[in-house]
C-alpha cells in the first residue's frame, strides 16, 4: 500500500478550535504553522506573553497550558484545541483572593522583591513560577534555582527572584 | 533652598529609601507594551534577509518566489527601494561613532555577515518569514578578516576621536625605562572573547503611518531622541513629522544606544506602500550588530619589592568594523585607579570585517580592568602581598591624568567594609590551599571605576490644580528604575505622595533628553527634575503668600517645607496651607515648567569624577570537571547618593550577573572563514541563568559628592566593572592557574 504523504492540510489554511483563554472561552480559525506565542501576541492582543528567541531557549513565552508551563514559541496553537490557557493576563485570577482586582501573591512578591527590571522576562518567570510551584517539586532555593533556569533574565534579577518565589512558598497569600 | 526637598519630617522622604518600581505593576500583569507591541489599522509584517557572506557583493536576488506567496505585499531590495539619501552624514545619530554610517540596502556591497540584503512584506508574520525563506541571493564573495589576531601589524591610531571618548593620555615620565630597571615585572596579555548584549526584548520597529504625512514609531531605543534624529535625518522629514515613542524596553545594556536597521527598513517600507509596518529582528539577527568588540591588550607592571609601581603600560588593540572607527576607553582606567610616575597608555583600532562594535555595559572598563586587575593580582603574588594591601600601597587621591583631587573617592571604605563582609581576613594567601568536599575554594578582588558623568537633559514638570504632578522626558527607562527616581524626587520636591506624582519616558514630544547610557541619567534628569520641581515650589508659593489672610503671609520661601501635599512653615508646622487651595487661589490650574541641568563646568575645573568599586568573589572549582561556580560575591560600591536603594541594588546584582557571565559564559564565536559569529542563540552562547548564580551581596559606601545638587553619581555600569577580573583572580587563588582570555571555559582549566 502506498503511503499518502501529501499533507491533510496546508500550512497556511486556516482550521477550527477552541482555546479557554484567561477564563474566557474561544472559537478561533487558526493556521497550523501559527504558534501559540504568535497567536496570543499577533491576533489576540495578549502581548503580555514575549518572544524573546523564539527557539524555547530563554523562556519568556511561558504560559500556563492545563497548568503545566510550556514554551508558547514551541507550541502549535492547533495542537491544544480545547485546552485552557493562562497568560500573564490570567494570572491574577489564579491567585488566592480570586474575583478581585487584586494581583496574584507571586505578582506583588515579584515587586516587593524588585524581581526584575526592563520587565520583559518577567511575565514568563511569574508563569514559570506558578507553573513550578504547582509542580511542587522544589523546596530549597537551589531547588527553585535549577527549577527556574529555563526562564533568563538578562537584567540579572535571579536573586531576587528566588527571594519572591521563597516568600510565596513560605508564606502563600498570607505574606 | 535645600530645604525644599527635605519636608519636615525624615520618615516621609522617598529619595534615599527603598521604593518599590512605579512601573512594578505594569510590568507584572503585562501591561507595559514595548516596541513590537504595538498595531495599527492594516499593519504589515517585514521579514528581513540577511546576507550569508562578511564581504563581498550582491550579483543578483531572485525574490519571484517570495512575491508569489499569496500575502506578500512587497519585496524590497537595493534593485528597486525608493530613492535614499547616499549622503552619509543623514544617517548620524546621536552617538555615532566617527566614519560612514551602515546604509541599509543603500547597494550591493556587502559590509558584514548578517547584512540586510531584502525585506520582505506581507499581510502576517508568518507568511513574511515564509516568503523570506524563499528569497534567493547570489553573492561575488570576497575573503573577510575578522581575526584580530591577523590584523595586529596593521593596527592603527584612530584619526578622527570620538566624542565623549578620551584618547590616552601623553605618557609621563619613562615608562619603559622604568619597567627595565624595576626589581619585580610583569608583563602579559590579557583577552576577553566577543560578547553580545542579548537583550531579552529583540529589536523592534513599528511605524504607524498617520495623517497628513506624519508618523508615529515605536522603537527600540535607549532614548528616542536618537531615533527620531536619524529618521529624520536619513528620510529628509523634519521633527514634527516624526513621533518616536518608546515607553519600554526590554533591556538595553548599551545595545539599545543607536538606532538599528530595522528602524530605517520600517520607515523606507511604510513610506514606500504607505501603510503601518513593523519589523522585528530574530534572536539570530541580534548577532547582525554592535557588540562588545574582543581587544588584545598587554599590562606592564615594574615595581619595587614593597609593591610601589614603578612602571605601567598598557597597550590595547581593538576591532572596530571597515566604516566606522568605534573606539572605547580601555587602557585610561590604569592611568586614573593608580598612582605611578611613569606610565604609557596606547589605544589602537584594527579594522576587521563584521558590523561595527558598540557600547556595552560599562565600555572599555570591563575589558580593561579586566586587564589591569587581572595583572595587579599576578603582583600581588609575585611580591608575596595581600592583593589589597598592593592596591592601597599605589592608592591615589589626586587622579593623575588630569592632576586634580577626585570629587569623592571612597574606595578605600569600598575595600574595609567589603572585605569585613566578605570575611577576607580568613583568606589563606596560598592557591590551592582552600578546599570544601571535592571542590577547590578560591577568594579574589578587584577594583572598578567608572566615570560619574552628567549630559545636558531637560525634564518638564506640570502641577494640576487636583494636586497631582507630572514630570516626563524623553529619555528611557531600560529597566534602571528612572521612572522611581524620578517620582521619588518630584513627590520630595512638592511634599506629595508618589501616588499623586506620574513619570512619563520615552516620549519625543517631551523634553528632550539624552539617551540612558553612561550612566548618567539618575543625575541629569533627576537634577533637572529638582530643579523643575523647585521652581514650580517658588510659584506655589508666590500663590500661597498672596492667599487672603494667608498663614504664609509673611513667611520666607527659604523658610517652608513642602509636606503632605501642604507648604508649611518649617519653624511651626501649624501654619500651613494647601497646595491645590494656593493654586485655587491664585486661579492656576496648571503650572508648568520646563528644568534643565547639565555638567557642572566650575567642579569640572576642579575635580574629576568617578565611581567606585572593591568586589570580592568566591568560587568553588570542581577539578576533576573544570566547572566554576561563583558561590558568593559582595560587590561593595561607592556613587554617591543612592537615591532608591532597592532599585540600585538591583543594578549592582544585575551587573555582578552580566560580569560572571564575561568570566564564565559568554563568548561569540567567530569562524575567520565565513567571517560569521556561529552561536547566534542563546542555546550556544550561554548567558548566566538562574542555576549560574547564588549569594550576591551589595554594599553601598557612604559617598558625599558635590558634582551636582543630587550628589548622585550613577550605579548602571560600576557593579560589572571589576567583577570578571574577581572572578579570574578567585580561580587562581582556587587552582593556582591563571587565566588572561574570558571567558574561563572548562578546557582552560583541565
Amino acid at each position: 500500500m502506498l503511503l499518502d504523504t501529501s499533507p491533510p492540510v496546508s500550512a497556511d489554511t486556516p482550521i477550527g478550535i477552541t482555546l479557554t483563554i484567561n477564563g474566557q472561552r474561544r472559537e478561533l480559525q487558526v493556521a497550523p504553522w501559527t504558534t501559540l506565542l504568535d497567536l496570543l501576541r499577533e491576533r489576540l492582543d495578549l502581548t503580555g506573553t514575549k518572544k524573546g528567541c523564539d527557539h524555547g531557549q530563554c523562556g519568556a513565552c511561558t504560559v500556563l497550558v492545563n497548568g503545566t508551563r510550556v514554551n508558547a514559541c514551541l507550541t502549535l496553537a492547533v495542537m491544544k484545541d480545547g485546552a485552557e490557557i493562562t497568560t500573564v493576563e490570567g494570572l491574577a485570577s489564579l491567585g488566592e483572593r480570586k474575583g478581585s482586582n487584586a494581583l496574584h501573591p507571586i505578582q506583588e512578591a515579584f515587586i516587593e522583591h524588585d524581581a526584575f527590571q526592563c520587565g520583559y522576562c518577567t511575565p514568563g518567570q511569574l508563569c514559570s513560577a506558578v507553573g513550578m510551584m504547582g509542580e511542587g517539586h522544589a523546596h530549597s532555593r537551589d531547588e527553585i534555582r535549577e527549577a527556574m533556569s529555563g526562564n533568563i533574565c538578562r537584567c540579572g534579577a535571579y536573586t531576587n527572584i528566588v527571594d519572591a518565589i521563597e516568600d510565596v512558598m513560605q508564606h502563600g497569600a498570607a505574606r | 533652598m535645600a530645604t525644599q526637598i527635605s519636608p519636615a519630617s525624615g520618615t516621609d522622604r522617598h529619595v534615599g529609601s527603598p521604593r518599590s518600581r512605579v512601573d512594578g505593576p505594569a510590568k507584572v500583569t503585562g501591561l507595559a507594551k514595548y516596541a513590537a507591541e504595538f498595531t495599527a489599522e492594516g499593519l504589515v509584517h517585514g521579514y528581513i534577509v540577511t546576507s550569508t557572506i562578511a564581504r563581498g557583493t550582491v550579483t543578483a536576488i531572485d525574490t519571484a518566489a517570495a512575491r508569489a506567496v499569496p500575502g506578500v505585499v512587497k519585496v524590497l531590495t537595493h534593485d528597486n527601494r525608493p530613492d535614499m539619501s547616499e549622503d552619509p552624514k543623514s544617517y548620524q545619530d546621536m552617538v555615532g561613532p566617527p566614519g560612514v554610517p551602515y546604509r541599509p540596502l543603500l547597494d550591493a556591497n556587502v559590509l558584514f555577515s548578517g547584512q540586510p540584503v531584502a525585506v520582505v512584506l506581507a499581510e502576517d508574520f508568518e507568511t513574511a518569514r515564509y516568503a523570506a525563506s524563499l528569497v534567493k541571493v547570489t553573492y561575488k564573495a570576497e575573503t573577510p578578516k575578522t581575526d584580530i589576531d591577523a590584523l595586529l601589524g596593521e593596527a592603527y591610531e584612530p584619526p578622527k576621536k570620538r566624542d565623549g571618548i578620551k584618547p590616552p593620555p601623553e605618557p609621563w615620565g619613562d615608562a619603559d625605562g622604568a619597567y627595565a630597571k624595576a626589581p619585580i615585572q610583569l608583563r602579559q596579555q590579557y583577552r576577553m572573547a566577543n560578547e553580545h548584549h542579548n537583550p531579552m526584548e529583540p529589536h523592534a520597529t513599528t511605524v504607524v503611518v498617520e495623517e497628513g504625512g506624519t508618523f508615529t514609531v515605536y522603537d527600540k531605543i535607549q532614548g528616542v531622541a536618537n531615533t527620531q534624529q536619524y529618521l529624520t535625518g536619513a528620510f529628509g522629514l523634519k521633527p514634527e513629522q516624526v513621533r518616536v515613542l518608546n515607553p519600554y524596553l526590554g533591556g538595553g545594556f548599551g545595545g539599545g544606544l543607536r538606532p538599528q536597521f530595522q528602524a530605517f527598513l520600517a520607515m523606507l517600507a511604510a513610506r514606500d506602500l504607505n501603510r503601518s509596518v513593523r519589523i522585528v529582528l530574530t534572536r539570530e539577527q541580534m548577532w547582525s550588530f554592535t557588540y562588545r568588540a574582543e581587544a588584545v591588550q598587554t599590562v606592564s607592571l615594574g615595581a619595587d619589592r614593597d609593591g610601589t609601581l614603578q612602571a605601567l603600560r598598557h597597550d590595547a588593540v581593538h576591532g572596530t568594523s571597515h566604516y566606522e572607527d568605534y573606539q572605547e576607553n580601555i587602557v585610561n582606567w590604569s592611568g586614573t585607579l593608580y598612582a605611578c610616575d611613569n606610565v604609557k597608555l596606547t589605544y589602537k583600532l584594527a579594522k576587521i570585517d563584521t558590523a561595527t562594535p558598540g557600547d556595552m555595559r560599562a565600555p572599555g572598563a570591563v575589558s580593561g580592568l579586566f586587564a589591569l586587575e587581572s595583572a595587579m593580582d599576578e603582583l600581588a603574588q609575585d611580591l608575596g602581598k595581600d592583593p589589597i594591601e598592593l592596591r592601597l600601597i599605589n592608592y591615589t587621591d589626586r587622579e593623575p591624568i588630569e592632576d586634580k583631587p577626585f570629587g569623592s573617592k571612597a574606595l578605600k571604605a569600598c575595600f574595609t567594609q567589603g572585605a569585613e563582609r566578605f570575611g577576607w581576613a580568613k583568606r589563606t594567601p596560598q592557591p590551592r590551599s582552600m578546599r570544601e568536599g571535592r571542590e577547590l575554594v578560591g577568594w579574589g578582588v578587584a577594583s572598578g571605576i567608572w566615570e560619574a558623568l552628567m549630559m545636558p537633559s531637560k525634564v518638564r514638570a506640570v502641577l494640576t490644580g487636583d494636586g497631582k504632578l507630572e514630570l516626563g522626558n524623553s529619555t528611557g527607562d531600560i529597566g534602571t528604575g528612572t521612572y522611581t527616581i524620578l517620582t521619588q524626587i518630584g513627590a520630595d520636591s512638592l511634599g506629595l505622595s508618589m501616588e499623586d506624582v506620574t513619570t512619563k519616558l520615552g516620549d519625543t514630544s517631551l523634553a528632550e533628553a539624552p539617551v540612558a547610557g553612561g550612566s548618567w541619567t539618575a543625575a541629569s534628569s533627576g537634577t533637572a527634575a529638582m530643579k523643575a520641581c523647585r521652581e514650580i515650589a517658588a510659584q506655589v508659593f508666590v500663590l500661597a503668600r498672596q492667599m487672603d489672610d494667608s498663614p504664609l503671609a509673611n513667611a520666607d520661601f527659604e523658610r517652608v517645607v513642602f509636606t503632605g501635599g501642604r507648604i508649611a512653615l518649617a519653624d511651626d508646622p501649624s501654619r500651613s496651607v494647601a497646595i491645590t487651595d494656593a493654586m485655587k487661589a491664585g486661579g492656576f490650574d496648571r503650572i508648568e515648567v520646563v528644568g534643565e541641568a547639565g555638567p557642572d563646568s566650575d567642579f569640572a575645573k576642579e575635580f574629576e569624577c568617578f565611581t567606585h568599586q572593591a568586589v570580592f568573589v568566591e568560587v568553588k572549582v570542581d577539578e576533576e570537571l573544570g566547572q566554576v561556580r561563583v558561590t558568593r560575591v559582595v560587590s561593595a560600591i561607592a556613587a554617591g547618593k543612592i537615591l532608591n536603594p532597592k532599585t540600585a541594588r538591583s543594578q549592582i546584582i544585575g551587573a555582578t550577573v552580566m560580569g560572571i557571565g564575561s568570566a564564565l559564559h559568554e563568548e561569540s564565536m567567530l569562524d575567520h572563514r565565513l567571517g560569521r559569529f556561529m552561536n547566534r542563540n542563546l542555546g550556544e552562547y550561554h548567558v548566566p541563568a538562574h542555576a549560574d548564580i547564588h549569594d550576591l551581596d551589595v554594599i553601598f559606601v557612604d559617598e558625599e559628592d558635590k558634582a551636582n545638587p543630587l550628589g548622585v553619581k550613577g550605579v548602571g555600569e560600576i557593579g560589572i566593572v571589576g567583577t570578571a577580573a574577581a572572578i579570574a583572580n578567585a580561580v587562581h587563588h582556587a587552582t593556582g592557574k591563571r587565566v588572561r582570555d574570558m571567558p574561563i571555559t572548562v578546557e582552560k582549566l583541565l
